[in-house]
């Protein structure tokens, strides 16, 4: 099984070729300056077209996406990729960005139309799709709330509230963003700690940033007072929204009392993930945070949509034009597809999916915050487990070796040793009776053969890396030996 | 009605059943009643995949790409082989997220591995990371780098880079607390070389662009020196098809490379996705935001690979972190490395070449034409100002009733124009007799 596998750079026979053009047809120019003239040749791999081909075919056979099988990545919402999303998205490509208006309505329309859509899901105002990542989305939605308390001249508002259970993100946003963090610890019960809250709020808060449901899959059910303690204060609150996907048509930030979020298109709206991007982070603001949204903003006059810069409260941009065009598309199509009651089904499922997985690991695992929990659970190694020397990483591996992608381990960090397993709702009965009992045998195999749990992954390309010699001696780059 | 759920209603009952349930909303009774939606969400009705495709059809035919293309400012049309959109469609690829696992994800980070060898081959530079988000945010990304490295809060940029990189890096620059100072051009279209040695004590770094937005070729060699005697930091932000010709950042002492890879392989989309790169010398690596793939060993001493450095990132040092980034774009700079290994050194160089003859075959031809001047007698590469006696408007006007997309007109009414080598001398030769007939009409009228 172990096998590993030449780069590109090693197929290089020099004088092979993939690619032609077309003969020049226009007089050849020597343009370049002398000493702005590159000297020698690129190191780039010299390569025929069929093992090019071969090469990222086989590298992509060492790969493993939701179409291989389950992956039930906490978090991270890694459900079914819709084939004919992929169809359409293609159908523009050739689309310059920098077009007059009128030629580019249908692009145009379509990105105000998902705007739209995304406000009636999420009880929000407005959305700008520029952000390109849900980090991007968190940053942008912190710089709206840095802009609203500068302009009331509000400039002791440097403190952003984060609970200790939030993505890490969150905190490196904030920083980013020209904030000062300050983390309150959480509730036994895995929640915000209200009197905390209460502590933790002053003069100086800006806002507080809230998964909701929380990193641990738990809706937070004193949302309202949470709400109310943070705008009394005279601070705002920022949903992220990497958890949308359990609440769809059930209950929405906007009405649960946040004045800005993002949502994850390739997440919730069902987006491939790449590989690690493009995805796309929309921000939604209610009607207070509207004058700084990014330019450009999209308005409707007579029927044309229209490319506003004319917002002189406006943050600025973000990044360049105007926002991951083919991802947005997807989500558009995505929407469309399923309309209101097809995503309440979708996120109805995704949480059916959670419990029945949390439900069956009952007694197998142990359970850290026992109640229904939203579209993710948190499961961690028994007590007997740990002290035969099996950890959450051993039975990462070990789900390797049966075909899964193993759930996110070791976060939240407020859960010592957790695995948070996130179904998706695109998951049949089958395929989690399946993964519940992978996770059945391993955890008697950790009681009966911790060493051979130890010994996994057995069954891939690579066995388990040193990444302490990796990251004290990095190599990223490939060199020719001498 | 569509639905991507498998479970039938009756798998769904059993399911609820089992964890001791009747309904789906006895799932939801943690969330306070009042705060739940009582009505269904209000979106146009469900449709099946066939009635989704014609509804998206009816969206791009209310689009108009144009015919003919003449138009860069920062996004490029270059010919994209086959390969790449092919292989960029393996679903074990673009399913996929980012590579925790290494043991099954061993495809992507190889991939990564490639992609920060063909930057850094091609940059001149000793590492690079995973990508960011585009241009723009790499320029962002570079600030800080540059801030946290000289601990100095001051970045210089030129004039000449992209105005969308401009504007987010004035966003950005106001949450870092980073004063931004701008280094303008000359009259040839390039750095101020006096003002730029003016501007440099006290600051961080400088931002210059390679070509420029005005397609003029800098002299990076003067612009290293003056940078560097003043114990500062150079970042170029460089279109990477103009490596196949021009000198490379780590040729000149470029302490980052930065840039859009978009040219390399990725459609025009409408401005996304794209694909920021960011190399560096080694000695500045810890600075790089976002993911990065190394090299290592497994257990059996084979060759294995695995996202490194990650005491940087914001999952392990959350308001410590370089960055904030998390996603980055992967299956961009996936498709930016198939297009380089298909290229090769030699295609690199072709295309760069191609790119130079047809953008100057362009503007001789134009700038043989009554009231069509080049704006900069400098070197440039494949975009080029042209001040034009007829307003700019009337023959963009003109030009897209025939189907063409002429150069962008700028803020003073001059006009950029872009020639790859998607152009054909044949397009060209027509679009300078149009732009003959538009100055025609212009003059009987």
């Amino acid at each position: 099984m172990r096998q590993s596998y030449k780069l590109i750079f090693e197929r290089s026979r020099e004088g092979r070729r993939a690619y032609d053009l077309p003969a020049l047809d226009v007089p050849a120019v020597d343009a370049v300056p002398a000493n702005m003239k590159r000297e020698g040749k690129l190191d780039l791999p010299e390569v025929g077209e069929v093992d090019l081909v071969r090469h990222y075919t086989n590298l992509s056979r060492r790969n493993f996406g939701v179409d291989n099988g389950f992956y039930p990545l906490g978090s991270c919402t890694m459900k079914y990729n819709p084939k004919i999303n992929e169809e359409v998205a293609s159908m523009s490509e050739n689309m310059h960005p920098i077009l007059d208006e009128d030629m580019a309505q249908g692009s145009l329309r379509l990105m105000y139309d998902l705007e739209g859509y995304l406000c009636e899901i999420c009880g929000m105002d407005a959305f700008t799709l520029q952000p390109a990542a849900g980090a991007h989305g968190e940053l942008t939605g912190l710089m709206l709330i840095r802009a609203y308390h500068e302009k009331r001249g509000d400039d002791a508002r440097k403190t952003i509230i984060v609970p200790d259970a939030a993505h890490g993100t969150n905190p490196a946003s904030a920083v980013m963003a020209g904030f000062k963090v300050k983390e309150i610890k959480s509730a036994p019960d895995g929640g915000v700690d209200l009197d905390a809250l209460r502590e933790a709020v002053g003069p100086d808060t800006a806002g507080l940033m809230l998964t909701n449901p929380s990193t641990l899959g738990l809706f937070e059910r004193n949302i309202k007072q949470i709400a109310a303690i943070v705008h009394e204060a005279g601070g705002l609150l920022y949903y992220d929204g990497a958890n949308l996907n359990a609440i769809m048509g059930i209950v929405r930030p906007g009405d649960m009392g946040f004045d800005v979020m993002h949502i994850n298109l390739h997440k919730t709206f069902s987006t491939p993930h790449g590989g690690g991007g493009p995805g796309s982070g929309p921000v939604g603001f209610k009607k207070h945070l509207e004058p700084f949204m990014p330019v450009p903003a999209l308005v409707e006059r007579e029927g044309m949509i229209e490319l506003d810069y004319d917002r002189p409260d406006s943050i600025g941009k973000v990044k360049s034009f105007y926002g991951n065009f083919g991802v947005i598309v997807r989500a558009y199509a995505y929407i469309r597809s399923l309309g209101g009651a097809g995503l309440r089904e979708a996120s109805e499922n995704a949480v059916l999916n959670a419990n029945y997985i949390k439900n069956a690991l009952r007694g197998v695992y142990h359970i850290p915050h026992d109640r229904i929990c939203m579209h993710e659970c948190i499961v961690t190694p028994t007590e007997e487990m740990m002290e035969k020397g099996v950890h959450t990483t051993d039975i990462a591996k070990a789900l390797i070796d049966r075909g899964y992608h193993p759930p996110t381990i070791y976060f939240p960090l407020i859960v010592h040793e957790a695995m948070m397993i996130e179904p998706t709702e695109s998951e049949s009965r089958e395929t989690l009776d399946e993964f519940i009992g992978a996770m059945k045998a391993i955890a008697n195999e950790a009681l009966t053969n911790p060493e051979s749990v130890h010994a996994c992954p057995k069954n891939t390309p690579i066995g388990r890396p040193d990444e302490t010699t990796a990251a004290r001696k990095p190599i990223v780059r490939y060199t020719r030996p001498e | 009605m569509k639905s991507y759920v498998p479970n039938t209603i009756e798998e769904r009952r059993e399911m609820l059943k089992a964890i001791g349930l009747d309904s789906m909303d006895e799932l939801f009774s943690d969330i306070p009643k009042e705060l739940r939606l009582d009505r269904e969400l209000d979106l146009p009705a469900p449709m099946s995949e066939m009635e989704l495709r014609d509804l998206m059809i009816g969206y791009i035919l209310q689009n108009d790409e144009g015919g003919l293309l003449f138009r860069g400012a920062g996004a490029y049309r270059h010919y994209i082989p086959s390969v790449v959109p092919q292989l960029a469609a393996r679903s074990e690829f673009y399913t996929a997220y980012t590579p925790y696992q290494a043991e099954m994800s061993q495809g992507m980070l190889q991939s990564i591995f490639e992609w920060q060898t063909v930057i850094c081959n091609l940059t001149g530079m000793e590492a690079s990371n995973a990508s960011v988000y585009d241009g723009a945010t790499a320029a962002c990304e570079s600030m800080l780098m540059m801030r946290d490295s000289k601990r100095k809060s001051r970045v210089l940029y030129s004039a000449g880079l992209n105005p969308d990189v401009i504007a987010a890096i004035k966003t950005y620059a106001h949450c870092y607390g980073i004063e931004l100072a701008k280094v303008p051009l000359d009259k040839f279209g390039l750095t101020d070389m006096d003002a730029l040695k003016a501007a440099l004590p006290d600051s961080a770094g400088f931002i210059a662009a390679q070509p420029n937005y005005y397609g003029c070729i800098e002299n990076m060699d003067a612009i290293a020196e003056a940078v560097h005697e003043a114990k500062a930091l150079l970042v170029s932000y460089v279109n990477p098809i103009s490596l196949g010709a021009l000198k490379r950042p780590g040729d000149y002492g470029a302490d980052i490379a930065i840039g859009d890879a978009q040219p390399m392989g990725l459609p025009l989309n409408f401005g996304g996705p794209y694909v920021g790169f960011m190399a560096t010398s080694g000695k500045l690596i810890r600075n790089l935001p976002g993911r990065i793939a190394g090299e290592t060993t497994d257990a059996e001493g084979g060759r294995a690979f695995v996202l490194t450095l990650q005491a940087r990132e914001q999952h392990i040092r959350r308001d410590k972190a370089s960055s904030n980034i998390c996603s980055n774009q992967m299956l961009c700079a996936i498709m930016s490395t198939i297009y380089a290994c298909t290229m090769g050194p030699e295609g690199m160089r072709e295309v760069a070449e191609q790119n130079i003859a047809k953008a100057h075959y362009l503007a001789s031809e134009m700038c043989k034409l009554r009231g069509f001047t080049l704006r900069y007698n400098t070197p440039f590469f494949n975009e080029f100002v042209v001040d034009t006696a007829l307003p700019a408007e009337v023959i963009n006007e003109a030009l897209k009733e025939m189907g063409i997309v002429g150069g962008l007109i700028l803020p003073d009414g001059g006009m950029l124009w872009c020639a790859t080598e998607m152009n054909t001398k044949e397009d060209i030769d027509f679009l300078v007799d149009m732009l003959n007939n538009i100055i025609e009409g212009g003059e009987e009228a």
